[in-house]
C-alpha cells in the first residue's frame, strides 16, 4: 500500500506530493485531467504574494506581515481566519528557496504589472512553467503520477481515510476498469467547483429578473474543477466553510472562451473610462481605487447587472495606457455608432456619456496616483481619473463575469486536517482551492491564491507523510 | 511580396498567424523573462509586416515559451510562437535573399545543399582525375598545391566566397531597410553593437533567461544546444582563422603549405575541426530528438543538411590532414574541396544566413531598448 495519496494535480497537490516525498513517504498523485491539461488553475497563475522584511532577490523594499495581514483583512471584509491567514503569510516569506530547489524560477514583475514589484514574486514563464518544474521534480524524486484518474468518491471510516474510488472510464478510446486505491493517508487538493455549471446555478439561483445569473459566467480556469470530491466530502459530513456564491471573480472580455481563458481575457481599461450595463447606464464608481485593488470586485458587479453583461467604454486618449486586450474592441467615431455596434439603447447610452462628460471636473490626470479628476453631480460618481470621453475613435469592450475559483471549501486548521464534526481527521488533509475559503471568505488580492496553495500544500504533504508513518501532525 | 514596397503591405497567412498569436501574448506576457522577443513585443500594440519579420528573426526557437504556454494546443487558441515564427523566418530568408530569384533555394533547402554538394564533389573529383590521371597517388610531403596550384584555388574559392558574402550582406541590408527604415549607424551605437556581439557570441537567448538553457525534447531545460552550437560556431571560426593565418603566411611570410602539424594554421585547423565535428554531431542528435512542435517540421531538412555539410567539411579536412602523406591524399583533397565549395556556393541560401539575420534583429532590439530607456529617463 502506498503511504500518501494525493488527489489533484495543481500547485497545492504538487507541493504536498513533494513535501511528503521529502519526508520519506511513498507518494501517488492522481490528476483527473489528461497530461496536456495538467495543473488545474495553477497553469494560469503568474505570481506569489510574499511577505518580506527587506528587499529579497526579485522583491523590492519590504512587505511586512502586518501590512499583508491588513491587506487581507481589507479585501475579505473580515471574513478570514487570522491564525490561518498569518500562517500563510509567514510561509510565503520562506517557501521560495524550497520552490527554487524544485526548479521554479522567479523574475521581477512583468511590464504592466510594476505596481506589485514590492508584494508579488513572478514565476518566470508563469504558472505552467511552475507546474512543469514541480512535475519534473516529483518524477525525479520517485512520486508516481497518473493522469486521467478522476476520483469520484472516498471511503471514510470513523473520520479516517481508507481508500479513493475511481469509476470505470474511457481514456483515448480505451475502457478502463473502476479502481479502489488504498493509502495510509491522503491529501485532497482537487480544486473548487467553478466548472460545475449545475452547482453554480444551484448556488446563485434565480435573480429578481427571473435570470439564472451563473449561466452567463465564464470560467477563467480549468474545465476539470467540477467539485466532485468537494460535494462528496460535504455529504460525507466534512465540516465546510464559506459561501458558495463567493469566488475570485473578475470582469473579462465577453468573447473569452468558456473555460481556460486565463489572464489574457481580462479588460484593464475600466478605470480609464466608464462602464455601462445593457440599459446604457453606469452602475459603479470606475475610479474608486487603483485597478489592481479593484479588478477583483468587477466580476461580481457585472454579475449583478441585467443579462450579466457590462460594457467598458474608453476614448482614444486611453489607448496605450493599459494592458492590450486580447480581442480588438468595437470602434466607432460617434457614441451613436458605438451604441449600435454594442447593441445598447442609443438614447440612454448617449445621455449617460454626455452627462458623465459634463460632470467631469478639470484636474490633472495621473493614472499612477489617486488623482484629482473627479465627477460632480452624477450618481454613481467617478472619484479618480474622470476625464471626458470626447476623443474619437471610441472603443467598447463587452464584459462578462469571469470566475477564477470558488471559495466554498472544507474547514481546516493549522495542520491542514479535514474536520468531521469539529474533530480533525488523523490521516485526511486538504490544500489549495478546496480550503482557500478558510482564509478568503470573500474578495481577492493578486497572488494570494498561490500563497495559500503553497503554504497549505506543503503543510498537508508533510502532515500526511507523518500520519502515514504513524506520527501525529506538527 | 516586394520588400521595397512603400504601400502598407498585406500580411500573408503565416504573418497573420504571428499577428494573431502576438495579440494573445501581448495580453498575457508571462514569457517576458525568457528571451528578447517578448520584451520587444510589449513595445508594440500592433504588428505590421516589418514588426513580424523583425520578431521572427529575433526568435531563437528555444522552445521555452511553448512549454510554458497556457494557450498552447490543446487550448483552442493554439499558440505556438516557435513554430509560427519559424515559418515567417524562412519566408524572410527567401524574400530578402539577393538575387531575389535565388531565394527560392530556401524552399527546398535540403535538396539545394545535397545538389551543391554533389556538384562540388563531382567537380573536384573530375578535376583531380584530369590533372592527376588517378584519385590515388603519393605526393611527397603531402603538398596539395602539386594537384591544384595555389592560385587556382584562390581564384576558384575566392571568387565564390566574395560573391556569397556580398549576396548575404545585400540580403541582410534589404531585411534591415524593411525592419528599421531610417535607422542610420551612429557613433553612439557602438555600445549597442557590443551588446549584439555579446548576445550572439554567448548565445544569451539560448540560456532560458535563468541560465539553465533552452528546451529540446520536453519541458526540461538543457544547455546542450547552446554548447554544441558554441562548438560548431567556434570550431568553424578556428577553421576559418586557420585558413586566414595560412594566407598571411603565404603572402607575407613567403611560407607555403603544407605546414607541419605543430604549426599555427594546422593546430587551429585541428582544434577547430574537432569542434566542427562534435558540435554538428551534437546538434544533429538534438535535432532528431527535438520536440515535434518546436519550430517548423518542414525546415528540418534545411537544418540537417547544413549540419551534415559542416560535419563533412570538418571530417574530410581532418582526413586530408591524416592521409596527406599517403596515396589517399588526392581523393581526400577532392572530397574536402568539394564540400567546402558546396558550402561557399550556398552560404547566402542556406541555414548559414540565420546568424546574420539574427544579429540584425538583435541590433534592432538593443537599439529599441536604448531608446525606450532614454524615453523613460
Amino acid at each position: 500500500m502506498i503511504d500518501v495519496l494525493i488527489i489533484g494535480g495543481g500547485n497545492a497537490a504538487l507541493c504536498a506530493a513533494l513535501m511528503a516525498c521529502e519526508a520519506g513517504a511513498s507518494v501517488l498523485l492522481l490528476e483527473a485531467s489528461p497530461r496536456e491539461w495538467r495543473g488545474g488553475n495553477s497553469q494560469h497563475t503568474r505570481n506569489l504574494r510574499c511577505m518580506h522584511d527587506a528587499p529579497q532577490d526579485v522583491l523590492v523594499d519590504a512587505y511586512p506581515e502586518e501590512e499583508y495581514w491588513q491587506d487581507l483583512l481589507k479585501v475579505t471584509g473580515g471574513k478570514t481566519n487570522e491564525e490561518l491567514a498569518r500562517l500563510v503569510i509567514r510561509e510565503s516569506s520562506s517557501c521560495r528557496d524550497w520552490m527554487r530547489q524544485h526548479g521554479v524560477h522567479f523574475q521581477p514583475p512583468l511590464s504592466g504589472a510594476l505596481h506589485v514589484a514590492r508584494t508579488n514574486a513572478f514565476f518566470m514563464g508563469g504558472g505552467k512553467a511552475l507546474v512543469n518544474a514541480y512535475y519534473r521534480s516529483a518524477e525525479q524524486l520517485g512520486v508516481q503520477i497518473r493522469y486521467d484518474v478522476p476520483v469520484e468518491d472516498l471511503e471514510i471510516r470513523d473520520g479516517r481515510f481508507v481508500a479513493a474510488l475511481v469509476p470505470e472510464r474511457e481514456v483515448n478510446g480505451t475502457r478502463l476498469a473502476a479502481e479502489r486505491i488504498e493509502a495510509k493517508s491522503c491529501v485532497l487538493a482537487s480544486g473548487g467547483f467553478e466548472s460545475n455549471r449545475d452547482w453554480l446555478r444551484e448556488a446563485w439561483g434565480m435573480n429578481e429578473r427571473g435570470e439564472y445569473p451563473s449561466d452567463n459566467f465564464l470560467i477563467r480556469g480549468t474545465r476539470f474543477n467540477k467539485g466532485t470530491l468537494l460535494k462528496r466530502m460535504l455529504s460525507l459530513g466534512a465540516d465546510s466553510i464559506g459561501d458558495p456564491t463567493q469566488a475570485h471573480m473578475v470582469a473579462i472580455d465577453a468573447r473569452a472562451p468558456l473555460y481556460d481563458g486565463g489572464i489574457c481575457t481580462r479588460i484593464d481599461c475600466v478605470s480609464l473610462g466608464v462602464v455601462v450595463n445593457n440599459e446604457g447606464k453606469r452602475f459603479y464608481d470606475e475610479g474608486e481605487d487603483f485597478w489592481p485593488k479593484r479588478y477583483a470586485i468587477w466580476g461580481r458587479l457585472v454579475a449583478q447587472q441585467p443579462g450579466q453583461i457590462g460594457y467598458s467604454i474608453i476614448d482614444s486618449k486611453a489607448v496605450g495606457n493599459f494592458m492590450p486586450p486580447v480581442f480588438p474592441g468595437n470602434k466607432a467615431d460617434s457614441f451613436e455608432q458605438l451604441a449600435d455596434q454594442l447593441g445598447l439603447p442609443r438614447e440612454t447610452f448617449v445621455r449617460t456619456i454626455q452627462e458623465y462628460n459634463k460632470a467631469c471636473r478639470p484636474g490633472s490626470f495621473n493614472h499612477t496616483e489617486l488623482d484629482d479628476c473627479v465627477t460632480e453631480g452624477i450618481i454613481p460618481a467617478k472619484t479618480h481619473w474622470a476625464r471626458p470621453i470626447d476623443t474619437p475613435p471610441f472603443y467598447g469592450y463587452a464584459l462578462r463575469p469571469g470566475v477564477t475559483f470558488t471559495y466554498l471549501g472544507l474547514k481546516t486548521d493549522k495542520t491542514a486536517a479535514v474536520h468531521f464534526a469539529d474533530q480533525p481527521s488523523k490521516n485526511l488533509f486538504v490544500a489549495g482551492e478546496m480550503m482557500a475559503g478558510n482564509v478568503l471568505g470573500m474578495g481577492y488580492t493578486a497572488g494570494v491564491g498561490m500563497s495559500i496553495g503553497t503554504a497549505f500544500g506543503r503543510i498537508a504533504g508533510r502532515n500526511a507523510a507523518l500520519s502515514s508513518l504513524g506520527r501525529s501532525p506538527a | 511580396m516586394n520588400a521595397e514596397s512603400n504601400l502598407i503591405p498585406v500580411l500573408n497567412i503565416d504573418e497573420e498567424e504571428v499577428n494573431r498569436q502576438m495579440q494573445i501574448c501581448n495580453a498575457c506576457r508571462y514569457c517576458e523573462g525568457f528571451c528578447a522577443v517578448f520584451p520587444a513585443m510589449t513595445q508594440r500594440l500592433e504588428f505590421g509586416k516589418a514588426d513580424i519579420h523583425y520578431l521572427a528573426n529575433l526568435c531563437h526557437n528555444c522552445g521555452a515559451c511553448l512549454h510554458a504556454c497556457q494557450y498552447a494546443a490543446p487550448h483552442e487558441f493554439e499558440v505556438n510562437i516557435p513554430k509560427s515564427m519559424a515559418k515567417v523566418r524562412l519566408k524572410t530568408y527567401t524574400d530578402y535573399a539577393w538575387p531575389q530569384k535565388l531565394g527560392g533555394l530556401y524552399q527546398r533547402n535540403g535538396l539545394t545543399l545535397a545538389l551543391s554538394s554533389a556538384l562540388g564533389l563531382g567537380l573536384f573529383l573530375v578535376l583531380t582525375l584530369l590533372i592527376q590521371g588517378s584519385l590515388f597517388s603519393k605526393i611527397e610531403g603531402g603538398d596539395f598545391y602539386q594537384i591544384f596550384p595555389h592560385n587556382t584555388l584562390v581564384t576558384m574559392f575566392g571568387s565564390v566566397f566574395i560573391f556569397s558574402i556580398l549576396a548575404l550582406v545585400l540580403g541582410v541590408v534589404r531585411f534591415w531597410r524593411q525592419v528599421a527604415p531610417r535607422e542610420k549607424l551612429q557613433q553612439e551605437h557602438a555600445p549597442v553593437l557590443m551588446q549584439v556581439g555579446e548576445a550572439a557570441l554567448t548565445l544569451k537567448y539560448l540560456d532560458g533567461g535563468h541560465g539553465q538553457g533552452c528546451n529540446n525534447e520536453d519541458d526540461a531545460y538543457t544547455l546542450a544546444r547552446r554548447r554544441f552550437h558554441h562548438l560548431t560556431f567556434y570550431g568553424f571560426m578556428l577553421c576559418l582563422s586557420a585558413t586566414s593565418v595560412a594566407t598571411l603566411y603565404h603572402y607575407f611570410m613567403g611560407w607555403e603549405a603544407p605546414y607541419p602539424i605543430f604549426s599555427l594554421p594546422v593546430m587551429l585547423g585541428i582544434i577547430g575541426g574537432l569542434g566542427l565535428l562534435v558540435g554538428p554531431a551534437g546538434l544533429l542528435y538534438l535535432n532528431y530528438k527535438r520536440h515535434p512542435e518546436h519550430g517548423d517540421q518542414a525546415q528540418r531538412p534545411m537544418d540537417r543538411a547544413f549540419i551534415v555539410l559542416l560535419f563533412m567539411i570538418s571530417l574530410t579536412g581532418l582526413l586530408l590532414l591524416g592521409f596527406r602523406e599517403s596515396t589517399l591524399m588526392p581523393l581526400m583533397l577532392a572530397l574536402h574541396l568539394g564540400f567546402v565549395m558546396a558550402f561557399f556556393l550556398t552560404m547566402p541560401y542556406s541555414k548559414f544566413g540565420h546568424g546574420f539575420y539574427r544579429c540584425a534583429a538583435l541590433f534592432k532590439f538593443y537599439l529599441e531598448t536604448l531608446k525606450d530607456n532614454k524615453s523613460k529617463r
